[in-house]
């Protein structure tokens, strides 16, 4: 799939994994991985941008498997992030069984991460935070990318606020967002305008009458004695990929004219270094890049891609920063003129067992933890399987979701959304509610049931698959594939809208789906006002509860071509 | 900017909901028996008639969204790029939707005066279809411009 001329469209920057070329690999050999080693950097520039994303309100440490398929249609068919497992490690140079390999792919998962253990924890985040901006008091940027408030119990009992206290003691300086959204417009108001100590910056957002700005889309900084702009452009299709009666009054979009004017504005006002802070995905952000001028830096989010180079794309440096707060990027520029005359990156893996966590953030997650400490760490059962979800199609726990969907709602197909967030068990780990929660927290959770014919479960999937697998990352508005269960079918990812989808079959009796014949199918996160049932994360957690040990089976009911 | 507009009437939507987003989605998925979309061959035709030699491709810049955040409403801006001179003006643009069961959405008259040969709309498709604006100068001749608008049941979002 990966070829040398893929491999030259990569930067080939003085970009560093790691610490230099032995780094962290002498240090793992020797079983003596330090803090110090992940936090050593040759400074270069006047301006050193820190930026985390997607961190979907991970306070803790986690396991996150990286994806296995990650599949790049079109133009970016083969190239980074579109490239997994082994080629993953031919295209970058890193070793089996190395700590990279364990941070940044999918190779032999479970036995890595025995070794390497969690990664993540804000309180281990603060700590790199604060030691680099010791080095670099008056030069450092620390940016959040979004999809920050999201993702665990305590984020939806608090409706975000227990992230927003964290990342103000982080001393953020800026964020921009997309699932922040879901808690509705007016908690998003209350949140920004009340409590968040930072600019909430979206470029790209206007009231549905007006067509005016809702936010603000520029902050200006002073570092190291350059005029540098962060621009925020929120996640595009908010209102179509999220329930759009939970923002009725705003309008989203990639809007790249919109981009460009953001971009002549900060120029005309003495930037000298101009840096999207983007919740596009980073497809479209590299086709954005292509169409804008004057822009130095995105810092891509929203696909929760990790990539240890900086990938250039007409002139402007894109970093990919992972999720769930397992990596830290650390980027260096040296502006002259206006220009970025060098650069210096390092994707930093946040290994929390050699990170001394900070003790004002491990006080600030005990305090937002406090009252929900018993429900949050319950245990509800254990797997006897890695539970992941992160991939093109279905995770292993998404599989366990859709057991547990057919099985509490009786139904004969599940679908369930395809979400790129939620943390990895190991083989043999307890399952707590925090675990259920970091799968399924959502503000629009109900459980529905209902009757659909075979064509309309083809549509959905159709319709899906185009939002993945469109050639025009313009035209993607999708996370992953929609998770089924109780079904298989065959998708050939390269064939046009409408086209990709066949032999639909139902798994208890292996008969063809009809598209005339009518299914009892049950799923999760209607993006429709008023749908009924019960919530997903309360459904799966009892089903948990009552298997008592889990299992999921390898899924052989998906066929991939193309 | 224009002064006049007529705007086609479509009696259906079938896309605004959610994958297996409870019991209306199947009514709301099928179609009624006998509706048929317009499609492009019913656009074509109303090209035709329009203008003798094929349109010229370009010109016409339509900025609509990719995907619609609601089929129901989906803004639409076009910018003919013409002089707008007494002798050389936009008389006339016709906005349509290949795949609503009535294509045309507006027609837009223009005069040397309107300095601008650009309007804003706001139209409902019934699903994934591409908009056609096709430009007709005061000499006859035409120019168009073609983009995609993908109408999604939504959701999945990750």
């Amino acid at each position: 799939m990966f070829t040398r001329r893929d491999f030259l469209r990569t930067a080939a920057a003085t970009a560093i994994l790691l610490g230099g070329p032995d780094g962290l690999r002498r240090a793992a050999a020797a079983q003596a991985l330090t803090q110090d080693d992940l936090l050593r950097f040759d400074p270069v520039g006047q301006v050193t941008l820190l930026h985390v994303t997607d961190v979907h309100a991970q306070l803790k440490p986690v396991y996150f498997r990286e994806p296995s398929i990650n599949l790049g249609v079109g133009a970016v068919e083969g190239l980074p992030p579109h490239v997994t497992g082994t080629d993953f490690l031919s295209l970058f140079d890193i070793p089996r069984d190395s700590p990279e390999c364990y941070a940044l792919t999918s190779v032999d998962f479970a036995n890595l991460a025995a070794t390497y253990g969690r990664v993540g924890g804000l309180d281990r985040l603060a700590t790199l935070v604060k030691a680099i901006r010791a080095e670099r008091p008056d030069n450092t940027l620390f940016l959040d990318g979004g999809d920050t408030w999201q993702g665990s119990y305590t984020s939806l009992m608090t409706q975000g606020e227990d992230m927003v206290r964290a990342f103000n003691a982080l001393k953020t300086d800026a964020m921009t967002a997309h699932w922040e959204f879901t808690y509705g417009q007016d908690r998003v108001q209350d949140l920004v305008e009340g409590m968040l100590a930072f600019p909430f910056l979206c470029g790209n957002v206007l009231d549905t009458s007006w067509d005016e700005p809702v936010f603000d889309s520029t902050q200006m900084f002073e570092r190291g004695g350059v005029r540098v702009a962060v621009i925020g452009q929120a996640f595009p299709y908010t209102p179509i990929a999220n329930p759009r009666h939970l923002i009725p009054d705003w309008s989203f979009g990639i809007r790249p004219d919109m981009v460009q004017a953001h971009v002549n504005d900060a120029r005309a006002a003495g930037a000298q270094l101009v840096v999207l802070l983007s919740h596009n995905g980073f497809d479209v952000d590299r086709k954005l890049a292509s169409l804008v001028s004057g822009l130095d830096v995105v810092l891509t989010g929203h696909t929760h891609d990790a990539l240890p180079r900086v990938v250039t794309e007409s002139g402007t440096l894109l970093v990919a920063s992972g999720s769930h707060g397992k990596f830290l990027s650390r980027l260096d520029l040296d502006v002259q003129g206006g220009k970025v005359a060098d650069f210096r990156y390092r994707l930093i893996p946040v290994f929390s067992d050699v990170i001394t966590p900070d003790p004002d953030m491990a006080q600030v997650i005990a305090d937002v933890r406090a009252p929900y400490e018993a429900e949050c760490t319950r245990v509800l059962g254990r797997t006897d399987d890695l539970l992941y979800r992160r991939g093109n199609f279905n995770g292993s726990f998404d599989d366990l979701i859709c057991q547990a969907l057919l099985a509490e709602r009786d139904a004969q197909i599940a679908l369930s959304p395809g979400f790129r967030w939620g943390a990895t068990l190991l083989p043999g780990q307890e399952i707590t509610v925090d675990d259920v929660h970091s799968m399924t927290s959502i503000t629009y959770p109900a459980v529905y049931r209902t009757e659909m014919d075979g064509a309309m479960i083809k549509t959905v999937l159709e319709d899906v698959a185009d939002n993945i697998f469109n050639p025009d990352p313009f035209y993607q508005q999708g996370g992953d594939m929609v998770r089924v269960g109780g079904m298989a079918y065959t998708i050939d990812v390269g064939k046009p809208m409408g086209q990709r989808i066949s032999n639909l079959a139902l798994l208890e009796t292996g008969e063809t789906i009809e598209p005339a014949k009518t299914y009892v199918v049950a799923g999760w996160a209607s993006v429709n006002e008023g749908t009924e049932g019960p919530p997903v994360y309360d459904l799966v957690a009892n089903y948990i509860e009552r298997e008592k040990v889990v299992t999921v089976p390898e899924n052989t009911s998906i066929t991939i071509r193309g | 900017m224009h002064d006049a507009l007529e705007t086609g009437g479509v009696s259906r939507r079938t896309l605004m909901i959610s994958f297996g987003g409870g019991a209306t989605v199947a009514a709301a998925m099928t179609l009624s028996p006998g509706l048929s979309l317009a499609g492009e061959a019913e656009v074509q035709a109303i090209i035709d008639q329009m203008a003798e030699a094929a349109p010229a491709e370009g010109g016409v810049d339509l900025d609509l969204p990719e995907i619609a955040e609601n089929g129901n409403t989906v803004p639409v801006t076009f910018t003919v790029d013409a002089p707008m001179t007494a002798d050389s003006y936009v008389k006339t643009v016709m906005v349509m939707a290949d795949g609503n069961p009535q294509p045309e959405v507006a027609r837009f008259h223009f005069t040397p005066e309107s300095g601008t040969a650009s309007a804003s709309t706001r139209m409902r498709l019934a699903g994934t279809q591409g908009i056609i604006a096709v430009a007709q100068m005061n000499d006859g001749s035409t120019m168009m411009g073609r983009k995609l608008v993908k109408v999604t049941i939504g959701g999945c979002g990750g």
